[in-house]
């Protein structure tokens, strides 16, 4: 080395990247995102599809879905997944349930989700009685038992797949609300806030540009972790009557519907259950690599 | 101090190699090194030099599983010569016997090194019970004797209070008495007294010696800073990027350098009485009231401590107490103090971060007469610069970016001038223009404060803030960014209100100079003034506290402080008594009668 004390002053090392160089791009390049895109792919075909996919309707209790003794049948070359209690496809059934789970899980959640920041931001950057009013609020819907707060809104409202995402939304936010408060109000005490108020930065330009980009990797760990848990309240609630009304399907329902069988007829409870697994670990994978490619100082690191 | 031939800890050829993104690199190169005993080998580097790998290698307390001990031996020799110890042989209980009992290190953060939710009797008690096997009476008493011995008043009372109950000096105490509770052959400080304050520091430092002669502990000082060397050392070793570049006594280290880089690293340490070359600080009443860029006028920042029950406000902290000063245009006012004494609140004060009362005039506008829009318009003229380069800049955001921001923010120009004038900001602070792409983490700690800088200069302020701006920069870096401040000022004419702990930095930077202490300013007056001529006891005692990089200067005795420093926390309707400030003619003020 020429210089003893080395100059602060590299020339920089790396030439520059070009801006926000297609999230999309380097989303599909990582294998295991791209297997998440597609399990959801795969989950919103079916969906959307169903009528098309299948031969048979998915309510219709099918004389010969059941064995003599009328048990269900267990996969067979007719019934591919077999047929449930009722002697229905159970493979139609899991088709059509992906509409209703698809809505709860994004939908509610994604509702959960922006009630839970919303609350939680303004909470911890605010502070003051504003802060202290929503806590202490978020405190007391947390001390109420979620299940029977659902029960009250569900019992008080005319029970339909809508009302039901949005009671699952009302009951959900609240953990949310818990964790970005407080890493809101830990953020809003770091010093580059201070240089933003000093250089003359608005509040709403220092939550949607400073605070929020910080706040993203909780709200992807959150939203994915939310999806499994809101597709099952939605199965508890239906299973309590107040949720999505029989004879439509849903994963959660078709488990509860079945799950005292569970030994004498495994199928049942296995296929949707792994839907619901294979669904909370798609957006599980898709948000990781959301996560990594979002955060800069992750760059390099691919 | 001569020492004597035998040497307790051996180091041959220590590598140390640490695993990351791009394969495993080496953070200790072939160091060999003997400590005497009852020596003072101070290791000296600046960050990223290995010197704290090299005292956590003989401790083997290196962050597993990324660092590891690539070849090299450390040995550690019986106190009667019988053997020696091979350390990096040993396994992990028969290490764990003599971490404590024959070698102890204490760390540079008093506050994260004891345990915040055990009683300092208890943590002192429990080595001593570990090690030794005595009784719990018994180790208790060895405990408050340990406490005694670094001058700790009612030591008994002490073992009862939790780490957050003691300051910051009493604290590294505590963890100096822990470590030599045990008297150990080897003691390793890594920046024993770089989170204290200056006059906290020269205590901290003379009773660590003071320890030493009596016990005869080999010592092991590890510290970047060359006025501690020079205060402690009897033997130096300077490290760079890994390797030793340099070993010699104290003496010959600081009187003739001979590797390049101790040379420069030397030149580069702030001195006081080396501030000579500014031009000559002029009378502060010479420019008109109207004309000063910023006058501060009785100004009180208090934060209320709510307690009891009902969570009511019953204490208040009274952080700044009645500071008046004014800058003028082109004129660096330095505000110097210790922890706690208000001077970063006054910052924050003046750049609208904390709520305040008093007067606050910037380019002869009154703040509290203006609305909200013709406010934000006036507070474009005062920036600020942070300390910490590392937590000032948004780490999602690109540098360029964060540069722009606040001419986005003020509207001004088009994207494409405000693009150029970022360039021009980049080049004008010794960065490239292509590096606006990058993001904060990509660069080192002196190129970010370049980009705090470039920053706080882009809406072409009157006033910069720079509150301890410097301090957290290796000296080297530390004086090139002082020269940039100052090449600055030239060109723009902007005024500085710096604020610092660092009296040698104040000394070489500052026109003039304001002392504070528990919330009021105890002396101002121009930096002459001030430094050669000090009034208050306590601006002398702030000069004396520094250690002055030459051994030969070394102080023998340093004034203590027979009480901790008092609190600005007051009950509410109790109020601070207030300073008189006389004047001692030509702009020095001093309070008196303290």
């Amino acid at each position: 080395m020429t210089n003893p004390i080395a100059p602060d002053l590299p020339a920089a090392g790396r030439m520059p990247v070009k801006p926000r160089a297609g999230v999309w791009r380097r989303l599909v390049r990582r294998p295991l995102a791209l297997l998440g895109l597609l399990i959801v792919a795969i989950v919103l075909a079916g969906a959307i599809l169903a009528p098309w996919l299948t031969g048979y309707d998915p309510n219709e209790q099918m004389f010969d879905g059941l064995t003599l003794e009328g048990s269900p049948l267990p996969p067979d070359a007719k019934f591919w997944l077999g047929t449930d209690l009722l002697g229905r496809d159970l493979m139609t059934r899991i088709l059509f349930g992906a509409r209703t789970s698809l809505i709860i899980g994004i939908v509610a959640n994604g509702v959960a989700l922006l009630i839970g920041t919303l609350v939680g931001v303004t909470a911890g950057y605010f502070r003051g009685w504003i802060g202290s009013a929503l806590m202490r609020f978020t405190d007391l819907m947390m001390a109420f038992p979620a299940l029977l707060l659902a029960i009250c809104l569900a019992a008080v409202f005319e029970p339909s797949l809508w009302i039901v995402a949005m009671v699952i939304a009302l009951v959900n936010w609240v953990q949310t609300a818990r964790v970005i408060y407080t890493e809101t109000s830990s953020l809003s005490e770091r010093e580059f806030i201070d240089a933003e108020r000093t250089i003359g930065a608005s509040a709403p330009r220092i939550l949607i540009r400073h605070i929020l980009p910080h706040l993203l990797p909780t709200i992807i760990v959150w939203g994915t972790l939310g999806i499994s848990t809101t597709v099952l309240l939605e199965a508890t609630l239906s299973y309590l009557g107040i949720g999505v009304q029989p004879p439509t399907a849903s994963w959660g329902n078709i488990i509860f519907e079945n799950q005292t069988y569970f030994q004498a007829a495994p199928w049942l409870v296995f296929f949707p259950g792994a839907a619901i697994l294979a669904l909370a670990l798609a957006f599980n994978l898709i948000g990781d690599a959301l996560r990594d490619i979002l955060d800069p100082t992750q760059r390099g690191r691919e | 101090m001569t020492s004597t031939p035998e040497p307790v800890l051996d180091i041959a050829n220590l590598s140390v190699s640490v695993r990351g993104e791009d394969g495993e690199r080496e953070v200790v190169s072939g160091l060999s090194l003997s400590l005497k005993r009852g020596e003072t080998l101070c290791i000296a580097g600046e960050s990223g030099s290995g010197k704290s790998m090299t005292a956590l290698a003989i401790m083997q307390l290196l962050p597993q599983p990324a660092a590891r001990i690539s070849s090299g031996k450390i040995r550690l020799r019986d106190g009667n010569n019988l053997g020696a110890v091979e350390l990096t042989a040993l396994d992990e209980r028969r290490m764990r016997d003599i971490r404590g009992d024959r070698i102890a290190m204490i760390f540079q953060e008093p506050m994260t090194s004891l345990n915040p939710v055990l009683s300092i009797g208890r943590q002192l008690t429990e080595s001593i019970e570990a090690h030794t096997g005595l009784s719990h009476v018994e180790a208790q008493r060895r405990a408050v004797e340990a406490l005694q011995a670094v001058r700790i008043s009612e030591a008994e009372n002490r073992l009862k209070q939790f780490p957050h109950e003691l300051s910051g000096g009493m604290r590294q105490r505590v963890m100096i008495a822990m470590a030599l509770a045990l008297e150990p052959d080897v003691l390793i400080a890594d920046e024993p007294t770089t989170a204290l304050d200056v006059t906290v520091q020269g205590e901290v430092l003379e009773l660590l010696r003071d320890l030493q002669r009596q016990h005869g502990t080999s010592v092991i000082l590890i510290t970047h800073d060359m006025g501690v060397v020079a205060e402690m050392a009897d033997r130096v070793i300077v490290m760079r990027n890994g390797r030793m570049v340099e070993e010699g006594a104290a003496a010959d280290i600081f009187a003739r350098p001979q590797a390049a880089y101790t040379r420069e690293l030397l030149a580069a340490v702030p001195r006081i009485g080396s501030g000579a070359g500014r031009h000559a600080s002029g009378e502060p009443d010479k420019v008109a009231t109207q004309d000063k860029v910023a006058v501060v006028n009785d100004l009180h920042v208090r934060f209320d401590l709510r307690g009891g029950f009902f969570g009511r406000v019953n204490r208040r902290v009274h952080a700044v107490e009645g500071v008046s000063f004014s800058i003028a245009p082109n004129e660096t006012l330095a505000l110097v103090g210790e922890s706690g004494c208000g001077k970063s609140t006054t910052a924050k004060a003046l750049a609208g971060l904390v709520p305040y009362s008093g007067g606050v005039t910037i380019g002869g506008r009154e703040l509290a007469t203006l609305g909200g829009d013709a406010r934000k318009a006036v507070r474009r003229d005062v920036q600020m610069v942070f300390q910490d380069p590392y937590a000032s800049l948004d780490p999602r955001m690109r540098v360029g970016d964060l540069v722009a921001e606040p001419l986005l923010i003020h509207g001004i120009g088009s994207r494409q001038e405000r693009r150029e004038r970022v360039a021009a900001l980049f080049e004008r602070v010794g960065l490239s223009a292509a590096q606006m792409e990058l993001y904060p983490h990509e660069f080192s700690g002196g190129q970010r404060q370049r980009i705090c800088i470039a920053r706080a200069l882009a809406l072409r302020p009157k006033l910069i803030i720079a509150d301890e701006s410097v301090s957290a920069l290796d000296v080297s870096v530390q004086a090139r960014v002082l020269d940039l401040l100052k090449e600055l000022q030239r060109e723009f004419g902007v005024a500085y209100l710096f604020i610092s702990h660092d009296m040698a930095v104040v000394e070489n930077i500052s026109d003039r100079v304001a002392v504070m202490y528990l919330g009021q300013i105890v002396e101002i007056g121009s930096r002459d003034q001030v430094f050669s001529n000090p009034r208050h006891p306590y601006t002398r005692r702030l000069i004396e506290a520094v250690p002055v990089p030459d051994p030969s200067r070394r102080r023998t005795r340093f004034a203590r402080l027979d009480r901790e420093i008092p609190s600005a926390t007051r009950r509410i309707g109790e109020s601070m008594p207030k300073l008189v400030l006389k004047d001692f003619g030509g702009g020095h003020f001093a309070a008196v009668g303290d």
